[in-house]
């Protein structure tokens, strides 16, 4: 589903050229559950905003589904990010004064969606928080605030779900939790990418990438 | 995105800070405000000097001394004025053709005095057509008669309102008053006419004839030694003879009073239709110059707004990241907030038509109980205007804070803060 061919991604720090990706090369088939895992700095947040069309590669070819999808507009990345893939964040970035179930309506808004309050409903009761639609981000737990993120980010049945250190805001009774609902998601055909620090994490899914310095340099299936 | 759900968004952030929102709308609600009690006050002031001028009849002109140096309306100013008419000019023009009469009139105010009661009043010496071009009807007893007129009669004819202050229900006929120590025989009461000029009722005023006037009362005197005329009204067969006759008064009148080709007037013909047009562009130029400088508020309020726009798009950066990351392009960002500060505009606008409104009726009222019937009238093309003003700032103030958020790279958007 996903090819990516020697992409790198440049930034500028005053006069000095930073390779935040260094020529990565890899496929991801659908259903796939993998995280991509290094030290800080290592491009792994990189790497997931370039699968999920948050950002733009300097070089390199990116086939999603067959298409080319580096050189589309503003306007069709944002039409990607909205129905084809889903952000969960470390700090959840949820709208802090609106509903957990308005949070979660926000893609389907921008999406044009019709059966807006059904099918926020039916996302934010997938991860288990149907009674809890009504309350505001700050009445929430942390673990509670993630899953209503993953709701958002399920909403639009996406082809695919992008975490970058979901749990690390976590403790770990909530980060089980989270890890379990991505791996149910996964069961039910979404392709997950984690993005962690945590060997432990990484142990969970079924194929690790490792980075270091822009550079692809194993990537091996676990299980 | 829909277009209502923009909106929906945009007023939910506006209410989510309502002290903020309230200081912001401030500046438009004073601004729009002040427009509009201008606008409506001028509206009024119009009304106030023009309502009864015409009702005084279209097919009059008015001859009055003139200052042949002074520039435009100037020239009729009273006291800048040699007076220059004379009852023989008044009947030289009255033989004019189309000219059905004339009615050669003098003002001035005086006291009035019946037994106790003493009142002040204008005073107008004038002859027997001053009825018929004024628009008046006699109620009781008669008008002023050319007999009257060539005999220098004591006689007196009183205003509806004047004859009650004075006599109260007492019938004024055939008794006796007092102006300026010398006695008058009531002769007429004048039927009610309503209305008023430059604040003076139609029915508070007595009428004599022009020669007692002159020789009673108040002596004017021409250079050349003549009892002057203050102006003479002219009354016209139709509308179409009235270009005629203006022509024909001039040269009559440049001929009795020997002025040369190359010489201007000494004298100005106005018809009521360009009085009221003078006084008309007069109270419209004020009033716009007015509402100019009340605009300037306006700009300061569009000022206001951009700020705190802007202010709004940095601290809902983080916001704005999440909203890209989900899909919002970027004209939805767009939109989002340039309908924030219309709407805040918009509302602040409407309100800002009701205080004006208020003001003015405010106004209005300060202003009648000083002794000017001012009423502020506020039209619809005033409060559309005001409106279209209104958005018109907030989509202005508002483009370039949207523009900026819309700009924002989502990544660094979501790692503000």
């Amino acid at each position: 589903m996903i090819e990516l061919e020697n992409m790198t991604k440049v930034y500028w720090m005053g006069e000095v050229e930073v390779y935040a990706l260094n020529g990565v090369t890899l496929s991801i088939k659908q259903g796939e559950m993998l995280s991509i895992i290094g030290a800080s700095g290592s491009g792994k947040s990189t790497l997931l905003h370039v699968i999920g069309c948050l950002d733009r590669p300097t070089s390199g070819r990116y086939l999603f589904e067959g298409a080319e999808v580096s050189r589309l507009s503003d306007n069709r990345l944002a039409e990607m990010r909205n129905k084809k893939f889903g952000f969960v964040f470390q700090e959840y970035n949820l709208l802090p004064r609106a509903t957990a179930l308005s949070n979660v309506e926000l893609p389907l808004i921008y999406g044009g969606n019709r059966r807006k309050r059904l099918q926020a409903m039916e996302a934010l009761e997938r991860v288990g928080l149907g009674a809890r639609a009504k309350h505001k981000p700050t009445e929430l737990s942390g673990g509670e605030q993630q899953r209503v993120a993953i709701a958002r980010a399920l909403v639009n049945n996406p082809a695919l779900i992008l975490a970058d250190e979901p749990t690390g805001n976590l403790d770990s009774a909530s980060t089980a939790e989270i890890i379990s609902i991505f791996r149910q998601l996964n069961q039910d055909g979404i392709t997950v990418v984690i993005v962690t620090h945590e060997a432990d994490i990484a142990s969970q899914t079924q194929r690790i990438i490792r980075l270091l310095d822009g550079k692809v340099i194993s990537d091996e299936k676990v299980d | 995105m829909k277009l209502i759900e923009s909106f929906a968004m945009a007023i939910k952030s506006l209410t989510a800070n309502k002290l903020r929102s309230a200081l912001t709308m401030l500046g438009i609600i004073i601004g729009v405000g002040a427009v509009i009690a201008i606008m409506a006050g001028g509206a009024g002031m119009e009304n106030y000097v023009t309502s009864t001028l015409e009702d005084l009849g279209t097919d009059v002109l008015y001859v009055q001394p003139a200052n042949p140096d002074a520039p435009g309306a100037a020239a009729m100013a009273p006291g800048y004025a040699t007076a220059n008419l004379t009852l023989d000019d008044a009947e030289a023009i009255a033989r004019i053709r189309s000219v059905l009469g004339v009615a050669p009139t003098n003002e001035n105010f005086v006291e009035l005095t019946f037994g106790d009661e003493s009142i002040t009043s204008v005073i107008e010496g004038t002859t027997p057509e001053f009825l018929e071009a004024m628009g008046y009807d006699i109620a009781s007893g008669q008008f002023i008669s050319e007999r009257n007129v060539a005999s220098r009669d004591m006689v007196v004819v009183l205003g509806s309102k004047t004859a009650e202050d004075l006599f109260g229900d007492e019938d004024p006929l055939g008794q006796r008053v007092k102006i300026k120590g010398k006695r008058f025989t009531v002769i007429g009461v004048l039927a009610l006419k309503g209305g008023s000029m430059f604040g003076f009722s139609m029915d508070e005023m007595v009428i004599v004839p022009i020669t007692t006037f002159q020789a009673r009362l108040f002596s004017q005197k021409t250079p050349s030694g003549q009892d002057a005329v203050q102006s003479i009204a002219v009354m016209v067969s139709g509308p179409e003879a009235m270009d005629d006759v203006k022509a024909d008064i001039e040269t009559t009148l440049r001929k009795r009073h020997r002025i040369d080709e190359d010489e201007k007037d000494d004298f100005t013909i106005v018809s009521m239709e360009q009085m009221i047009g003078i006084f008309t562009d007069i109270t419209g130029v004020v009033s716009i110059f007015l509402a100019a400088i009340a605009s300037i508020g306006l700009l300061v309020a569009s000022i206001g707004i951009m700020n705190i726009m802007l202010v709004s798009v940095t601290e809902r950066t983080r916001e704005i990241g999440i909203r890209k990351a989900v899909g919002a392009k970027r004209r939805d960002i767009l939109l989002q907030f340039l309908l924030e500060a219309a709407s805040l505009s918009l509302v602040g606008g409407g309100a800002g038509i009701a205080f004006g409104w208020v003001l003015a009726l405010a106004i209005s009222f300060i202003a009648t109980l000083a002794g000017f019937p001012l009423q502020a009238t506020l039209s619809p093309f005033h409060v559309i205007i005001a409106v279209g003003v209104s958005v018109f700032i907030g989509l202005a103030s508002g483009i370039y804070p949207a523009m900026r958020a819309a700009r924002l790279n989502p990544i660094d958007a979501l790692h503000y803060g």
